[in-house]
């Protein structure tokens, strides 16, 4: 397959070629980690998690449109700004939704699976009427399309530099928020024992209306990010949602690192067969080992050791 | 006959204040009481007197909603502007909409519906090859009607099915004729959503590249719809180098896909690879953005830029009816030509019966269709013409290169399945 190639082209293809697996690897960390959050520390299976993505989606076509009307200096700053609406607005829906549902279904985990599917049901009829079926082009800003020339043949896509910046820095927040704060530990201590947790005077109410909250809202983030590298439109979200739960599930529900290994081993195994066998094919393998590995190993990468 | 009853322009002459000049165009109004309806409906077809009620078989909710909404737009528009001048032998159309709702079992139950509840003399319907082959024993079965719009895979040919859209021959083959006539292309680069469509197209391709045009294709891939992630394929094309990458990419995977191509250093607009694309028409560039695609060519019957009177007229009628800023892509003017092509060959006919009209439809000519000239051949396929656009940077195509004569529809070629 490489006889005809020289030895630096190879290596110029072989760096590129590794860079679009850490893009797909960033992807997939920025897909799962609110799944993870609410998943894994909540244990709600939740449907919707690609709906909250588009609306991310959504609200930085919005505010690209509103940032259109202002000078072009502005525009080019516009993406930031759009990402906090995103993480504020999908959060907020996050935490309604947290009151009118999930709160109700605790007890009931498998119920939040139709629950929250009818929800994404409704999200995308409600998108469908307000933005319309077709998809909607967000414009970004030149400096964000285009590519990086490092040498010659080696070529680097800005997005994908920015959508692994922001995978790395959501990342370290929310492994910081986890692990450092007081919130933290409310919600592991929520999670580990509900009961134990609310007698000794944590509000176990206002953590998982926050967790659920936090978790939609960088699901928001990321569906922001992707309107780099994506399509938006009222059934956008269904394209990440198996492999969101893939990743997620694989490396093993209640770990944050867990999440981030499994993204990881997923994302290249994905993106090496991808380039030596055709595209369905490499799906086909990756999912087919995904499946060998949980059979022999059912509780996925990484597991909370809990006394059962 | 054909000729003058078919005046898509009249509408919009007389709304532009052009009324008297339009008079002298007005086509001979068949009246109702010379077509007797006990004489022209001798099957139980839903026609009377007045009315003719036909059946619209769309997808408005679901997935397939984004694509199959222009053309139940356009449906409505020409069945409208066919009113306007008094209708399908003196009778008025009116119909009766069905949602298919993305959902291949519910298009063959809806479809059964209009044919044996509602009796429908015909059905404007259908997007996708699944939802047709869902629907085809029903029509079969039921002696139904479909205009089908949608440029497709070809291989088949039902006595109940007019294809308004163009096979893939029509489509493929003078493309990439006139890739390698003016852009000197030597190698191809094919790429598809793994599903029908793009298998069979682009083995057509394939083999008129290497077997008619000596050339040669160095990669061919296929990815699962509704694929957003496309860096790996990228890589592989720069490693292949391909002159042409000919995409028949679909959906949502098209946004991810030219985004990607351009953040990946291959602007369209560079022609260094030059892209192809048959999936991409100014529906699609809406989601994908005009900045990520300007530069690509598209190969299809249809744009919204082509110059002709009849095609101004159909989009500013198109526009008045459904918004200013909506466009018209391949498919809705295929979808448009459905019920104008029924109403000739009705009238032709003389009869609404099912198998009076079919028998009338083949040799019908229709002179000012949006897109030109077309004829229907005995295979229920359409003649027409081919062309090659070049996307702008507003979302519309430049035409580039058109087909001199109609191209002959051939469903089934052979060496080619």
């Amino acid at each position: 397959m490489f006889g005809e190639y020289s030895l630096s082209e190879l290596a110029s293809i072989f760096a590129m070629q590794g860079f679009s697996g850490l893009i797909l690897f960033s992807v997939f960390v920025l897909m799962a980690l609110g799944l993870a959050i609410i998943y894994g520390q909540m244990g709600v299976i939740n449907m919707a998690h690609g709906e909250f993505m588009i609306l991310g989606a959504y609200v930085t076509y919005l505010v690209s449109r509103a940032f259109g009307q202002l000078p072009h200096a502005l525009f080019n700053v516009y993406f930031p700004v759009a990402m906090v609406a995103a993480f504020l607005v999908a959060g907020a829906l996050g935490a309604f939704v947290e009151w009118a549902l999930i709160r109700r279904l605790y007890k009931r985990p498998l119920d939040t699976l139709l629950a929250t599917w009818g929800l994404s049901l409704i999200l995308q009829q409600l998108y469908r009427t307000i933005f319309g079926a077709r998809e909607v082009g967000v414009t970004m800003p030149e400096w964000m399309m285009g590519s990086l020339k490092l040498t010659d043949a080696i070529e680097v896509p800005v997005n994908g530099v920015l959508v692994m910046g922001i995978a790395v820095a959501i990342s370290i927040a929310v492994g910081v928020m986890m692990y450092r704060s007081s919130w933290g530990r409310q919600v592991r201590a929520v999670v580990q024992n509900r009961t134990m947790a609310g007698a000794v005077g944590i509000d176990t109410g206002r953590t998982d209306r926050l967790t659920f909250a936090v978790g939609c809202g960088i699901a928001g983030v990321a569906g922001s990010a992707f309107t780099m590298i994506g399509s938006t439109g009222p059934s956008s979200g269904q394209l990440y949602i198996v492999d969101t739960f893939l990743v997620v599930v694989f490396g093993g529900a209640a770990s944050l690192l867990g999440t981030i290994a499994s993204a990881f081993t997923i994302s290249q195994a994905q993106s090496i067969l991808e380039f030596f066998l055709s595209g369905s094919m490499a799906k086909v393998l990756t999912l087919l080992s995904v499946v060998v590995i949980l059979m022999l190993r059912p509780q996925g990468l990484f597991a909370l050791k809990l006394r059962k | 006959m054909t000729d003058e009853t078919f005046r898509p322009s009249r509408r919009a002459m007389m709304f532009g204040g052009a009324a008297l000049g339009a008079a002298l165009f007005m086509p001979k109004n068949l009246r109702a009481q010379d077509f007797p309806t006990a004489k022209i409906n001798t099957t139980g077809l839903n026609v009377t007197d007045k009315e003719a009620t036909v059946g619209i078989l769309h997808s408005v909710t679901g997935t397939m909603a984004i694509s199959e909404i222009g053309s139940v737009q356009a449906e409505k528009l020409a069945i409208e502007q066919i009113n306007a001048q008094g209708g399908v032998l003196g009778r008025q159309i009116r119909f009766i909409q069905e949602d298919g709702a993305s959902d291949w079992p519910t298009f063959a139950e809806k479809a059964r519906k209009l044919l044996v509840n509602d009796k429908v003399p015909a059905v404007m319907g259908c997007w996708t090859s699944a939802s047709r082959k869902a629907v085809l024993p029903v029509f079969e079965q039921n002696n139904g009607l479909l205009y089908y719009p949608t440029f497709y895979e070809g291989l088949e040919e039902s006595p109940n099915v007019f294809y308004t859209g163009q096979e893939a021959t029509q489509q493929i083959i003078a493309g990439l004729d006139w890739v390698t006539k003016t852009k000197g292309a030597k190698t191809f680069y094919l790429l598809g959503s793994d599903y029908i469509w793009p298998r069979t197209s682009n083995k057509i391709a394939r083999k008129h590249i290497e077997d008619k045009l000596g050339l040669k294709v160095v990669g061919e891939e296929y990815y699962p719809l509704g694929h957003t992630q496309f860096n790996s394929v990228i890589n592989k094309i720069k490693l292949r180098k391909p002159d042409v990458i000919y995409a028949v990419v679909v959906g949502g995977s098209n946004v991810s896909f030219y985004k990607q191509l351009i953040a990946a250093g291959i602007d369209p607009a560079k022609e260094k690879p030059i892209i192809l694309t048959i999936s991409v028409t100014e529906d699609e560039i809406r989601g994908i953005g005009g900045e990520n695609v300007k530069g690509a060519y598209a190969c299809m019957k249809y744009f919204q830029s082509i110059d002709n009177p009849a095609n101004k007229d159909f989009v500013a009628a198109f526009r008045k009816m459904w918004g200013q800023d909506m466009v018209i892509g391949d498919v809705t003017q295929a979808a448009y030509l459905g019920p104008w092509l029924w109403k000739m060959a009705v009238e032709k006919a003389g009869s609404f019966d099912v198998d009076k009209v079919r028998a009338a439809s083949p040799g019908l000519e229709m002179t000012n269709a949006p897109e030109g000239v077309i004829k229907i051949h005995k295979n229920h396929h359409l003649w027409s013409k081919t062309r090659v656009g070049k996307a702008l940077e507003n979302g519309q195509y430049e035409v580039v290169f058109e087909t001199k004569d109609l191209i002959e529809p051939n469903p089934f070629p052979a060496g080619y399945q």
